[in-house]
C-alpha cells in the first residue's frame, strides 16, 4: 500500500471513465434492437442492412472506446 | 505500458499471474531491450499471420478446380464477401481500391484468428500495431479525396443540407469527427482484442484454484473452466466481427473521399 494521492486519483478517474463504457452499451443495444425490430417486421429487407447496422454499431461504439482512451491515459500517461 | 503492467504484476499477489502479462513485448532473441528494430514476439506472430494470409490465399487459389475444396471455398469466401461489401458500401467506383481494403481485411481477420491459438500473441491487441493500420488508411483516404476532388473535399466538412446559420458549427464538430476517426478506428480494434484476451486470462487465473483449497476450488474451478470455453467462442465471434468493422469503416471512410458532398 503505497503511492500518492495524485496515483489515487487518476486510477478512481480510470474507474470513473469506465462507466461510460455503460453508455456504449446502452447505444450498441439500441441499434441492434431497433435493427431487431425492423427486421422481424420485413425480413426480407433485413439482409441488405446488416451493413448499416454494424456501421451504426461501429459510430455508437466509438464515444464508449473514448472512455476507455480517457481510463488508458489515466492509467499510463498521467 | 509494459513496463507499468509488469510493475503492477510484482505488486498485486492476488493472481498467480497478471491478465496484462500476455501483452508484454519481449525480444525474441536475448534479453536486450526493445528498440526500434529489435525482433520481438510481436514480429514474429506478425510474420506468421502474414505467412498463413499468404498460404491461405495462394494455395487457396492454385488449384482452382470446378468444385473447390475446403482452402479454395474459404479463399473464394473471403475474396466474394469484401468484394460485395466495397461495392454495397463504397460503390462500384472504389473497387480499384479493393486490393488494398482485402489486404486490411485478411491481414486484420488473420492476427485476431492466430492470436486466438492457446499461447499465441496477439498483434492486433496492441494500438501501436492498429494505429498504423488506421493511420494508413486516414492518410490514404484524405489523399484520395484531395486527388480525386481538389478543393472541392472540403464540402465533406461543409453541410449544404443544413440551414446556413448552422452550417459553420456544423463544419467544426464535422472537422472534429474526421480528425477522430483514426483514433477511434485503432482503438475499437485494439481495445475488444485486449479486453477478451484478459477476460480469458482473469477466469484462466481463477481456474487451479483446486491447488490452493479444495473447498472452494470444486465450485470455482469448473466454473472458470465453462466460462473461458464460453468466452472462447464468443472472442472467435468478436474476432472476426472486429475485422469486418474495422473492413466496413475503411470503406464508409472511402465512400466519404469518393462522394464528399453530402
Amino acid at each position: 500500500m503505497e503511492g500518492d494521492i495524485a496515483t489515487m486519483g487518476a486510477y478512481i478517474g480510470a474507474g470513473l471513465a469506465s462507466v461510460g463504457m455503460g453508455g456504449a452499451a446502452v447505444g450498441v443495444g439500441n441499434v441492434v434492437g431497433n435493427f431487431l425490430a425492423g427486421a422481424l417486421r420485413n425480413p426480407s429487407a433485413a439482409a441488405g442492412q446488416t451493413a448499416t447496422m454494424f456501421i451504426g454499431i461501429a459510430f455508437a461504439e466509438a464515444l464508449g472506446i473514448f472512455s476507455f482512451l480517457v481510463a488508458l491515459l489515466l492509467m499510463f500517461a498521467v | 505500458m509494459a513496463t507499468d503492467v509488469n510493475g503492477a504484476a510484482e505488486q498485486s499477489g492476488g493472481l498467480v499471474f497478471h491478465p496484462m502479462d500476455q501483452f508484454i513485448i519481449k525480444p525474441l532473441f536475448g534479453d536486450g531491450a526493445v528498440g526500434m528494430f529489435t525482433v520481438t514476439n510481436i514480429t514474429l506472430w506478425m510474420a506468421i499471420t502474414v505467412l498463413a494470409t499468404i498460404a491461405l490465399l495462394v494455395l487457396g487459389s492454385s488449384g482452382r478446380s470446378t468444385i473447390p475444396g475446403r482452402m479454395q471455398s474459404i479463399a473464394e469466401l473471403a475474396y466474394g464477401f469484401i468484394r460485395k461489401m466495397v461495392e454495397d458500401v463504397a460503390g462500384r467506383d472504389a473497387l480499384p481500391y479493393f486490393p488494398y481494403i482485402m489486404t486490411i481485411f485478411m491481414f486484420v481477420v488473420m492476427a485476431n484468428f492466430v492470436g486466438l491459438l492457446p499461447g499465441a500473441f496477439t498483434s492486433t491487441s496492441h494500438i501501436g500495431v492498429t494505429a498504423v493500420l488506421a493511420m494508413l488508411v486516414f492518410i490514404s483516404v484524405t489523399a484520395i479525396g484531395f486527388i480525386k476532388h481538389g478543393a472541392g473535399f472540403l464540402s465533406l466538412f461543409w453541410i449544404s443540407a443544413a440551414p446556413l446559420p448552422l452550417r459553420p458549427i456544423l463544419a467544426l464538430i464535422e472537422v472534429i469527427s474526421y480528425f477522430v476517426r483514426p483514433v477511434s478506428h485503432s482503438i475499437r480494434l485494439a481495445g475488444n482484442m485486449m479486453a477478451g484476451h484478459a477476460v480469458m486470462k482473469v477466469f484462466a487465473a481463477f481456474a487451479p484454484m483446486i491447488i490452493i483449497s479444495t473447498g472452494i476450488g470444486l465450485v470455482v474451478t469448473p466454473l472458470s473452466i465453462l466460462a473461458i470455453a464460453a468466452i472462447y467462442a464468443l472472442e472467435i465471434l468478436v474476432a472476426f466481427i472486429q475485422a469486418y468493422v474495422f473492413t466496413i469503416l475503411t470503406c464508409v471512410y472511402l465512400k466519404d473521399a469518393l462522394h464528399p458532398a453530402h
